[in-house]
């Protein structure tokens, strides 16, 4: 059973489709007592760092969360999910992140902000994640500040938006991805397929 | 590198695909599920759905449409057309769209663009502008093209961006269903004067004109309708022509 975390940010209706569509069953988690139900667990989010990291708080989705986290269970953090595991976001300085993976996010400073659309990935290491998914791969992205990785060793792959920035990053279980796989066609099915496969 | 997106635009009527040329002659080309999936699976990087009845029963059956093409295609979707309130907003993205366009109600009530954004985030509001030029302006039109606000069509997008929205779609009604190629000027005012992407619209006859909009007009996607839709150029014919022309495509 996958738990996809619902803190009241973003809509979650997609990530769970996609989920269906590879035959899953999956659960919307609105409450921390449902992670106990499932055996993976997937943070998606869009929009604010700092808001989406309060709201955790307020739901208890935080604690709950960092717990799973800490136990090094199966978890896919998606786009500002990803973020969230960071230490810090420019965006809102006073908030915390999860701080599983060294870094910050900063905001882009140059081209359209967000960046919109599709996006490649220059695989940097091996992954299970990327099992059969070729280098410099499309996947849709959305978001206008992006994952500043200390610990270069977590990342698996990088972009480029006028940049060159981590677009994917693993730590044993735990899976972060910058952009949509939910929203990526082929490509991103058969990453979330290879992420079941893993866990 | 970030790709220039192709976008098809499905113009759906109680249900059915149809177009028109410059907003009228309404023609039914066909089903959109299937349209839908067959664009795709040649390559189509997002999809638009707009309602172009506007009637309770229309958006209701473009809800139930919405509902089945999100539970076989994971690309983006988009769908706009007669949506007046952050209630409505969130039907349509509960229904599996990942944005809202948003034309008529968010020049008749512009909080609605913030409203929008704050709920639900900038990144689904896409602001929607049928321009039509008078000398040397472009004024927005509301109801299908039929009302000009007499509000200027550059300023209004810089004000949308302001508001919140996280996109523009810009349709110039001079050029729809012409094939004479986007409105180029237009376009390149536009997307230079805001920082959030413009798909242009309007006009397309041949993948030529896409990279003039892409080039000339600095769009960051480009809309198309009826030269999908009567089969004249598959997604694929685009892309490779585009990829000659050295603009970035999405494979």
């Amino acid at each position: 059973m996958i738990a996809i975390i619902d803190y009241g940010a973003g809509n979650l209706r997609s990530v769970k489709k996609a989920f269906n569509h590879l035959k899953q069953d999956t659960i919307i988690a609105d409450t921390p007592d449902d992670l106990n139900k499932a055996d993976k667990v997937v943070l998606p989010g869009v929009g604010a760092f700092g808001s989406a990291i309060e709201k955790l708080r307020e739901t208890g989705f935080y604690e709950a969360t960092y717990d799973w986290l800490y136990e090094n269970k199966p978890f896919l953090g998606i786009c500002l999910g990803m973020q969230m595991l960071f230490e810090e976001s420019l965006e809102s300085e006073d908030t915390r992140g999860l701080g599983i993976f060294k870094g910050k996010c900063p905001r882009f400073k140059e081209g359209k902000v967000p960046q919109m659309g599709w996006n490649q990935i220059n695989i940097i290491r091996e992954s299970p994640l990327l099992e059969g998914i070729k280098d410099k791969s499309f996947f849709y992205f959305l978001h206008g500040y992006y994952v500043e990785a200390t610990d270069t060793g977590t990342v698996i792959a990088t972009t480029d938006y006028f940049i060159n920035y981590t677009s994917m990053i693993q730590k044993e279980n735990i899976f972060g991805v910058q952009f949509h796989p939910e929203k990526s066609g082929q490509a991103g099915l058969k990453m979330l397929s290879n992420w079941l496969e893993i866990c | 590198m970030l790709a220039t997106r192709i976008i098809p635009c499905l113009d759906v009527d109680l249900g059915r695909v149809v177009k028109g040329i410059k907003f009228k002659d309404l023609d039914n080309v066909g089903d959109p599920v299937e349209m839908a999936k067959s664009y795709n699976e040649q390559g189509a990087d997002e999809l638009t759905f707009l309602d172009i009845g506007a009637s309770y029963k229309s958006r209701e059956i473009l809800i139930e449409v919405l509902e089945k093409v999100s539970e076989q295609v994971f690309i983006p979707l988009t769908v706009g057309g007669g949506l007046r309130s952050s209630e409505d907003i969130r039907r349509a993205l509960n229904s599996g769209a990942d944005k809202v366009a948003i034309c008529t109600s968010a020049i008749e009530n512009p909080s609605l663009i913030t409203e929008g954004a704050k709920i639900f985030g900038s990144q689904c509001i896409v602001l929607s502008i049928d321009a039509k030029r008078q000398g040397n302006s472009w004024y927005a039109y509301t109801h299908g093209g039929r009302n000009n606000s007499r509000i200027d069509a550059i300023k209004w997008a810089k004000k949308g961006e302001n508001l919140g929205a996280g996109e523009i779609l810009l349709n110039s009604i001079d050029k729809d269903g012409t094939k004479e190629g986007y409105d180029l000027e237009l376009t390149a005012k536009i997307s230079e004067s805001v920082n959030i992407p413009v798909i242009a619209s309007g006009g397309a006859g041949n993948p030529d004109q896409m990279v003039d909009a892409v080039k000339e007009g600095k769009a960051d996607a480009v809309l198309l309708a009826s030269l999908l839709h009567y089969g004249e150029y598959t997604i694929k014919d685009i892309k490779e022509h585009l990829e000659k022309k050295e603009i970035c495509v999405r494979w």
